[in-house]
């Protein structure tokens, strides 16, 4: 078989099982797609090494028989995931040179499942960011361009080395992680397939914390199938996380019908955005159409409180973020600031902090900092957990009226050029998020899948909403409508 | 609520971030502009409304009260950037 590489993970699954490849040639050809694509910037801990170790006790395990279906499938690892003896620095500059002694329980189970690590993906620092433009190792490249411009475009972020590497085939999936959209916009902007699952259905634990209320793991994948696969095996109660459900983690791949008969569509009016490009508005009308073909019935519903989840969700993910990143103080691990004589521990604290954090990540602590201090808890923090409150009621009400799935714009735009954004004031880049945000104020699953190409070539996405632990039925409705729109387009390979 | 350069000062030393002084300026405007987006949630009736500790409703587990983990000072210490004698080293902290 040649461009094993391109394969997804149902397929290589399973041609594995046909004996008609082998794990090794599998990462191999993956290593090589990895090493002709640095211009990229998507692996930035390559572990060759380890790769091919683990696909041939892959293939030892697939010959005995009875192997898990990930077992000698070649994935990429977000960075923000420890990895036991592999560098895990969450693309910043304060944890360089950390090598965690621990792996993380996602990271884990794919491994117990028998998935194979490629390597670390680059992302935005502490996945604040949604361009990918904040990370320590330089701006991930989208494989996408428009047309024949040589524009380097984002792949989008926080998981934009990710995103990048599916779409451009360096490996069958990756893993993700998603706050405020981390992995469903990327996804939508590199054509490629994401989910973020019910609030605690994946283990946090050993994922360097953003803002833990909002933090979730999840697969970007090449397809609905692949998701439901992989998303399966990074799923579960885990005793070291205290938040993770303590449910029966079904078998998503085989709720994968195609049959949506009778399923009720919400279609949201607060998510026409005004000044929201025509050629998304057409997508969404085009989704939903297709939704209502496949026997779905289409529902008119409001979620009044849409406006104000931007802004609620800049005031808690901040909050988290300054409690979260106190632990980066130059003591215990990762840089510590040079220090001049005479300096003592508030001064190695204020250094170290200044040197190794990024603008965006100061920010964020500071503005976090700002919403908890003494006087403005109650008038930011506790105003905003009231208004989150709200958001999660707006969905409860529309699934207590029968609603199954919400369809949604993923982005409000397609994917810009890298350095487009870096004059606006740090707002403009937060509005990217406004579609994906919801959810995990929320704590719902969503899933963003590519739906067609705007004028320049460029991938365009739409978002379904499920109700809370039906990732199975959701990936259902994604399943369909992905039949639907018959998405196929791959960026030309210019790198 | 606008923010001054003697706030975003303060702030910075609660977040024990060093800012030099003539970035401050700046940095009280990146604020200004952050807090003026968030000041739009003053517009939600937010009466009567519990602020959120749990998205999902659970209980949380409790486990045995017993030493479970323990034993390991050099996997602890192995990423510290200055450790001595088993111990996290730091500049002087009493004087």
């Amino acid at each position: 078989m040649s461009d094993l590489n391109k394969l997804g993970l149902a397929e290589a699954r399973d041609a594995l099982r046909k004996g008609e490849t082998s794990s090794v040639e599998l990462t191999q050809a993956c290593l090589g797609a990895i090493d002709k694509a640095d211009a990229l910037n998507a692996f930035v801990h390559k572990t060759p090494e380890i790769a091919l170790e683990r696909a041939a006790a892959a293939d030892a395990r697939l010959k005995q028989g009875e192997a898990p279906a990930m077992c000698g499938l070649p994935v990429g690892i977000k960075d923000l995931f420890c990895t036991k003896g592999v560098a895990s620095q969450a693309a910043s500059k304060i944890l360089d040179g950390f090598v965690p002694e621990y792996e993380s329980t996602v990271s884990q189970q794919l491994a117990d499942n028998g998935a194979v690590m490629l390597g670390k993906l680059n992302m935005d620092e502490f996945a604040m960011g949604s361009s990918n433009e904040t990370s320590t190792y330089g701006n991930a490249v989208s494989p996408w361009r428009r047309g024949n411009d040589d524009t380097p475009l984002t792949p989008g972020g926080s998981s934009g080395g990710s995103a990048a590497a599916v779409a451009a085939d360096l490996c069958l999936a990756a893993t993700g992680t998603d706050t405020g959209g981390s992995i469903r916009q990327p996804a939508a902007f590199t054509g490629t397939v994401g989910i973020k699952p019910t609030y605690g259905r994946c283990s946090r634990w050993g994922v360097v914390a953003f803002a833990s209320s909002l933090d979730q793991a999840g697969p970007m994948t090449k397809s609905v199938r692949d998701a439901a696969i992989m998303l399966e095996a990074m799923s579960g109660h885990d005793p070291k996380d205290s938040t993770s459900a303590d449910l029966a983690v079904p078998n998503f791949e085989a709720m994968l019908t195609g049959d949506i008969r009778g399923k009720k569509i919400g279609i949201p009016k607060e998510y026409h955005m005004d000044g929201m490009p025509a050629e998304i508005e057409k997508l969404w009308s085009e989704g939903t159409a297709m939704l209502k073909a496949a026997g779905a019935e289409i529902v008119d519903i409001s979620l009044p409180h849409t406006k104000y989840a931007l802004p609620a969700y800049y005031v808690i993910a901040p909050a988290e973020a300054s409690s979260n990143l106190a632990r980066y103080d130059g003591v215990r691990y990762g840089n510590r600031a040079l220090l001049e004589a005479g300096d003592g521990i508030t001064e190695m604290y204020e250094k170290t902090r200044a040197a190794g954090f990024g603008d965006e990540v100061k920010r964020r602590v500071m503005v976090g900092t700002y919403v908890l201090s003494a006087g403005f808890y109650d008038a930011y923090y506790n105003r905003a957990r009231r208004v989150r409150s709200l958001i999660k009621q707006d969905f409860e009400n529309v699934f207590a009226a029968g609603i199954d799935a919400i369809l949604t714009p993923a982005t409000p735009s397609a994917a810009f050029g890298l350095g487009e954004m870096s004059d606006a004031d740090p707002v403009a880049m937060y509005l990217l998020d406004v579609f994906t945000v919801t959810v995990n104020l929320a704590g719902l699953p969503g899933i963003a899948l590519p739906a067609g190409l705007d004028s320049q070539g460029l991938p365009l996405g739409l978002q379904l909403i499920g109700r809370p632990w039906e990732e199975g039925d959701l990936l259902n409705t994604a399943y369909a409508l992905e039949q639907s729109t018959g998405f196929v387009a791959k960026p030309g390979e210019w790198w | 609520m606008s923010i001054d350069q003697n706030t975003a000062a303060k702030v910075a030393k609660l977040a024990r971030i060093k800012v030099e002084e003539e970035a401050l300026p700046e940095l009280a405007a990146e604020f200004n502009t952050i807090l003026e987006f968030i000041e739009q949630l003053n517009e939600v009736d937010v009466e009567g409304v519990e602020p959120m500790t749990s998205v999902t409703p659970q209980r949380l587990k409790r486990r045995q009260d017993v030493v479970n983990d323990g034993n390991q000072q050099d996997k602890v210490l192995v990423n510290a950037p200055d450790s001595r004698e088993g111990f996290f080293a730091v500049p002087k902290v009493v004087e």
